[in-house]
């Protein structure tokens, strides 16, 4: 069958990631990688056969025949490629907290109109894509007024993008949990736990809401978890949504498939997978496929 | 003779101690009386830094820009600092924070993770605040893992480094020990902050100033978090006896915690901080001392003994701003208590 093709620029943690899902895509073939440097990534992707570049983002369009970008540089990177992407006509799909284009959060917001109308979706956080989720699930039963999440995820998994973009990280995702969770406010504390062996990515999620059915909010957060386990398998409620006055705390844990990093950084997982899986979508429609 | 610089944190770490209740009111006697009395450093706000008012650390009575207005106005000579966690505040916050009066920032990461704070130092050095790297947890590692941290906040340009013993886990040799490693090889001048949970915080900051620690912390009748912290009237009292030189006046800080902030205190219903089991088990177990408090109420919430839930928090290595864990292992506790 015929596959679209796609590039991935950025093969830090998150890229190569996505480099081994997407071997495993009936529907995208992974054509082009773009780099800074000889980095793991890259070698990856030389001894896998995958054509690359560690000069420039203008290689990529030069050669042409790329019709799905996904970005994980960061923030600053992905505001110098967006325009480029867009005026060669590949779909991107950003995994850095720049946010230009809509959050897409796939268990929450993932529609046609979506894909049909955008050129460049973000894919929030790996924090936003485990927590956004729980809070749209509660917010649609009970009204959330103030959602609160504490995402703990290992150092290990933690590159030099995230590090250096902790500040986006924790805007970008209060804001996804706001427009898309639909929280009215939302905070976001993000912690790096060095213990070894490494922790599981962990989050830990508070919703302040109107109605404390508890009844009601625990059927609401297993049906979503239904959802996001059809494309992240490892998602698990750690503690389920327990009630004190009308603070509700859930916490999950988010086990990886173990791709590039061990199966701790289901960090990486969450967000690659979000990402694949919008792709897939986007593809699928592309190519006709039902 | 070198001058040792004493940062005051009763209105910051002291905090914890009042579950981040001071009045604005309050705020600005305890101040007054510390800066009448010559300290040097006034750090204040919530308890976990900027914009940690929150569920999961609780909430202040008043926001980090009220606190900073409200004491600004008051001080002429002592210099206002305020905390910032990367990861729970952002840079725009402590742009905030200095529009309405923070003339010093401390940067706190745990000790294995100073890179995420270069952006925050970085920009504070822009806003032209003197710039604090704080390494949190710092009994966790070694003193060779201890200074590669710090010299990447000495990099990123940082005017002090602290040697920060958040779980007050820490004996004098080993202050030292650090301390005398981080003096050798950085070139800017090294601080410490001390937590009493195993008796021996004014012994550690003693170690340290013999070490060579220029910048020291204290807070009135040892208000802070766990334990509390150095009580500042008893550092100057042993800095003065032994001949350091200090800016502080012991009579003066003396009163400050006797007339001003002890009958805030009384007043309050609060209790000063002093060893109990809880803190003892802290110290031991080298947890954050923050977690104290909020250990005791999950404790109670689902009725489980607070030293298992610490002794577990420890094993799992769980560090600074983790206050969420707590409630994930008393919770866990209760389930196998009922199986």
């Amino acid at each position: 069958m015929k596959k679209m093709k796609a590039a991935i620029i950025g093969p830090g943690n998150i890229g190569t990631d996505l480099l081994m899902k997407l071997e495993r895509s009936p529907y995208i073939e992974l054509d082009y990688v773009v780099g800074i440097k000889k980095s793991e990534g890259i070698l990856i992707a030389e001894k896998k056969g995958i054509d690359y570049t560690i000069d420039s983002i203008q290689d990529m369009v030069d050669r042409g025949g790329i019709d799905i970008a996904f970005d994980s540089t960061g923030a600053g990177p992905h505001k110098i490629n967006a325009p480029i992407l867009k005026k060669a006509g590949i779909f991107a799909l950003d995994l850095t907290p720049a946010a230009i284009g809509p959050y897409c959060v796939p268990a929450v917001n993932l529609t046609d109109e979506l894909l049909d109308g955008e050129v460049n979706l973000n894919m929030v956080t790996c924090a936003g894509q485990a927590t956004v989720p729980i809070v749209s699930a509660i917010n649609e039963a009970v009204d959330v007024t103030y959602s609160e999440i504490i995402s703990s995820v290992s150092s290990m998994s933690a590159g030099p993008g995230t590090r250096q973009n902790i500040d986006e990280f924790t805007v970008t995702t209060a804001r996804a949990l706001e427009d898309v969770g639909g929280a009215d406010k939302a905070k976001v504390i993000i912690v790096l736990n060095p213990a070894e062996p490494p922790i599981y990515m962990r989050n830990t999620i508070y919703t302040k809401v109107k109605n404390p059915d508890i009844k009601k909010i625990r059927e609401a957060v297993d049906n979503m978890l239904k959802k996001i386990q059809k494309y992240v398998p490892g998602y698990t409620l750690l503690v389920e949504p327990i009630i004190e006055d009308d603070i509700v705390t859930t916490m999950i844990q988010v086990e990886g498939l173990g791709d590039y990093l061990p199966v701790y950084a289901g960090n990486l997982d969450i967000i690659t997978s979000a990402a694949v899986n919008v792709a897939e979508k986007y593809a699928k429609k592309r190519l006709g496929v039902k | 003779m070198r001058k040792i610089i004493l940062t005051d944190t009763t209105l910051r770490d002291g905090s914890h101690s009042v579950s981040h209740q001071y009045s604005l009111e309050e705020m600005k006697e305890i101040a007054k009386g510390l800066e009448n009395a010559g300290i040097d450093i006034i750090e204040l706000g919530h308890g976990d830094g900027l914009t940690g008012s929150t569920i999961n650390y609780g909430f202040a009575a008043h926001s980090d820009i009220e606190y900073i207005k409200a004491v600004s106005s008051v001080l002429k000579k002592s210099k206002l600092a305020v905390l910032l966690v990367p990861g729970i505040g952002t840079i725009e916050d402590l742009q905030e924070a200095k529009e309405a009066g923070a003339e010093v920032v401390r940067v706190a990461t745990h000790v294995t993770e100073a890179d995420v704070g270069e952006q925050h130092i970085k920009a504070a050095k822009k806003m032209g605040l003197f710039t604090v790297g704080f390494l949190m947890m710092s009994h966790m590692v070694n003193k060779e893992i201890v200074l590669q941290e710090a010299k990447k906040m000495e990099s990123y340009g940082a005017d002090v480094v602290y040697l920060t013993d958040s779980a007050g886990a820490m004996l004098p040799n080993e202050v030292s020990e650090k301390i005398s490693y981080l003096k050798e090889n950085l070139s800017i001048p090294i601080g410490h902050h001390a937590h009493n949970n195993l008796g021996v915080a004014v012994a550690n900051s003693l170690a340290a100033y013999e070490a060579g620690a220029d910048y020291l912390d204290g807070s009135l009748l040892g208000f802070g978090a766990g334990a509390g912290n150095t009580p500042t009237e008893m550092l100057v009292a042993v800095l003065d006896k032994i001949g350091a030189n200090i800016n502080v006046d012991l009579y003066n800080i003396i009163d400050a915690g006797d007339d001003v902030l002890a009958p805030i205190i009384k007043n309050k219903g609060s209790k000063l901080p002093r060893f109990n089991s809880d803190s003892l088990i802290i110290g031991y177990a080298g947890v954050y001392s923050s977690f104290m408090l909020h250990a005791k109420r999950a404790a109670k919430r689902f009725d489980v003994d607070i030293r298992d839930v610490l002794v577990e928090l420890g094993e799992r290595n769980a560090v600074g701003g983790q206050e969420d864990w707590i409630i994930e292992v008393a919770h866990e506790l209760q389930k196998n208590k009922k199986e």
